[in-house]
């Protein structure tokens, strides 16, 4: 009898938030709702913040330096006295805007090139795949550096370089998910009940296609980020005064023999959140807006 | 089989000329000006104009980029990588002596966090919806939001600064002879760097076995085995296990292109004398023929990766062999 009852309370467990009484169920698409926006906000709030502190976080105050994380300067500073807080918002913002640019762009660039190749014949199709092989066969990093080494290093180096390489991948997803609703079956209903190219195209791919497009542009922030970062860690591009997470933590590793943990522990963790931000965003976005995962 | 095998080989071989082609026109557009980079600020002004339309002529600043891609490629087919200006050294002889070091990083990796990614994958969805599946599905979503950089510069304050188990950088320990260093030696020097490049690899394997793996717990032919009395473990090890470790092969061949842009990354946290710091020194040196040779060697290990996966692929599932398979 016991078995029974802990094996019926386990299925109900199972089960999603349906079965429960009213008071206990999580109202599921509201709780995404939540998550989106506060994600978002507090993207948000990462950039302007940044764009405040920018000066303070590069002023040097040589009383106050090589400090322990305290109350005062709850990231430590570094052996300029640098508050490494600051520096990080600071640093933080930039890879957002850097990463709002590389995303946009490589997006655009993406969904242009899947429509050539879903609506554009054999051909055009065969070509636009070759080239997403090409582009994914040279390692990320690699064609990171011989793009920033191509537009002669420095700032924008580093954001045309993040910014022109983040397509191939959405641009599989987009190419299929084209291809798909080109074949569906109420595209083809559409096509026989005389419905125009134009108005098919508006009618039924849009909105097929968008949603993938959104979460795919939102999805790549966190790439274009970490590419920032890490390109900008090797050496490319922002220049050392730049409050930048890369030029931070390369600068930290000098320091680490001598103990300073705390210079690169925390802007490293900050980055993360910024990341898992985004990657909340996203998955959130997907399944409010796209039927496939609306369930999970 | 073999036919498909030789158009995929052909293929490849297109896709390596048109990267050697993408590669050496980017090289080629840089503002930076070899001569000047290569001469030194200083030498370059204290030059004579003669000399230094001796020198343009020597470096080929004044050829059209096709014509001098057309040298440089014959040249690279020939053997001759030219000449690393920051190791003073042919770009061949540098690269073979660093290949070994970065192969060596990445195949530790690539085999520990494939076994890791596919073993993990596989406990999470078995126990779906307990404490294992939630520890390695945070695990996951932490770690592909974490730089593989970051990592390795954590490992290293807790394991070379504050337990001081292993060293803080370099292949060798420092001061020895090339003849001196033992096996030992390079081993412990490989731990914390392969360490760092495994556990960032694990996140994307073990997601997807997962997932594929509810996919197979959940089919027919399982329920059925069930149903004759196998525990699941059973029904998994003797129907489930061949059809995920497909998509594993598969996803850990592709995943070279990763490991490689990790590995320059990694190299260059513990001072690993490897391909990748090689080429951030020559992107940061304007040493263009190196950088050019290490571009195109690690889009061939890519390719060498994705072609192995596809044979693999006919190997392992005989629908493909028997050429059923229409997703090749």
């Amino acid at each position: 009898m016991s078995s029974l009852t802990s094996a019926l309370s386990s299925a109900v467990r199972a089960v999603p938030a349906l079965h429960l009484p009213r008071s206990q169920r999580m109202a599921n698409r509201r709780v995404l709702f939540v998550s989106l926006i506060v994600a978002l906000v507090a993207l948000i709030a990462i950039v302007v913040a940044g764009r405040v502190v920018y000066d303070v976080a590069t002023a040097t105050d040589f009383s106050q330096k090589n400090l322990s994380p305290c109350l005062d300067h709850p990231f430590g500073t570094d052996w300029m006295g640098r508050d490494m807080f600051l520096r990080t918002i600071a640093g933080l913002s930039t890879s957002v805007l850097v990463g709002l640019l590389a995303a946009s762009v490589s997006a655009v660039a993406a969904l242009v090139l899947a429509s050539i190749a879903a609506l554009g014949g054999k051909r055009a199709d065969e070509f636009v795949t070759w080239l997403v092989d090409l582009f994914m066969g040279i390692p990320h990093i690699v064609l990171l550096i011989l793009i920033s080494y191509a537009c002669g290093k420095g700032f924008w180096g580093v954001v045309i370089a993040v910014a022109v390489t983040h397509w191939p991948s959405l641009t599989r997803v987009l190419r299929a998910e084209i291809l798909q609703c080109r074949e569906s079956q109420f595209v083809a209903h559409a096509h026989k009940l005389g419905a125009s190219r134009v108005s098919i195209a508006l009618r039924h791919m849009v909105p097929y296609v968008f949603p993938q497009f959104l979460v795919g542009l939102i999805l790549l922030f966190p790439h274009a980020i970490m590419h920032e970062a890490a390109i900008t860690f090797l050496g490319f591009g922002l220049s050392r005064d730049m409050p930048a997470i890369g030029v931070i933590l390369s600068e930290s590793m000098a320091y680490l023999s001598a103990g300073m943990w705390w210079l690169a522990v925390f802007p490293g963790l900050a980055l993360i959140v910024t990341v898992m931000l985004f990657d909340v965003a996203g998955s959130s976005l997907r399944r409010l807006i796209d039927p496939h995962s609306s369930q999970e | 089989m073999t036919k498909r095998i030789l158009r995929q080989i052909a293929r490849l071989v297109l896709l390596l000329l048109a990267v050697s082609i993408v590669v050496f026109v980017l090289v080629s557009a840089s503002p930076i000006d070899p001569v000047q980079a290569n001469v030194g600020q200083a030498a370059y002004l204290n030059m004579s104009p003669e000399k230094r339309a001796a020198l343009a002529e020597y470096w080929g600043t004044d050829i059209p980029v096709w014509e001098r891609y057309l040298n440089w490629a014959g040249a690279f087919l020939q053997g001759d990588l030219g000449t690393s200006l920051r190791y003073n050294a042919p770009v061949a002889q540098v690269i073979s002596t660093r290949a070994t070091n970065t192969l060596m990083l990445m195949l530790v990796a690539w085999v520990v966090s494939g076994v890791l990614g596919f073993t993990l994958g596989v406990v999470a969805a078995m126990k779906r919806g307990s404490v294992i599946d939630k520890l390695v599905k945070g695990y996951c979503f932490v770690l592909a939001a974490t730089p593989a950089f970051w990592i390795g510069l954590v490992f290293l304050i807790v394991f070379a600064v504050w337990l001081g188990w292993f060293p803080v950088g370099f292949s060798v320990p420092i001061g020895k002879s090339a003849a001196d260093v033992t096996m030992a030696d390079a081993l412990h020097h490989l731990v914390l760097p392969a360490l760092t490049l495994s556990v960032v690899g694990v996140a994307n394997i073990a997601m997807h076995t997962r997932e594929k793996a509810i996919d197979v717990m959940e089919s027919d032919c399982i329920r059925f085995a069930r149903a004759r009395g196998l525990t699941s473990w059973q029904a998994l090890r003797t129907h489930g296990l061949r059809n995920l470790l497909l998509p594993a092969i598969t996803l850990q061949f592709a995943s070279i292109s990763e490991i490689f842009g990790g590995s320059v990354l990694v190299e260059q946290v513990f001072s690993y004398p490897g391909l990748g710091q090689a080429a951030v020194t020559a992107g940061l040196g304007s040493d263009v023929a190196l950088l050019a040779a290490i571009a195109v060697f690690s889009a061939a290990l890519v390719f060498a990766g994705n072609l192995i996966a596809n044979i693999l692929y006919g190997v392992v599932d005989p629908r493909i062999r028997r050429g059923e398979g229409s997703h090749v």
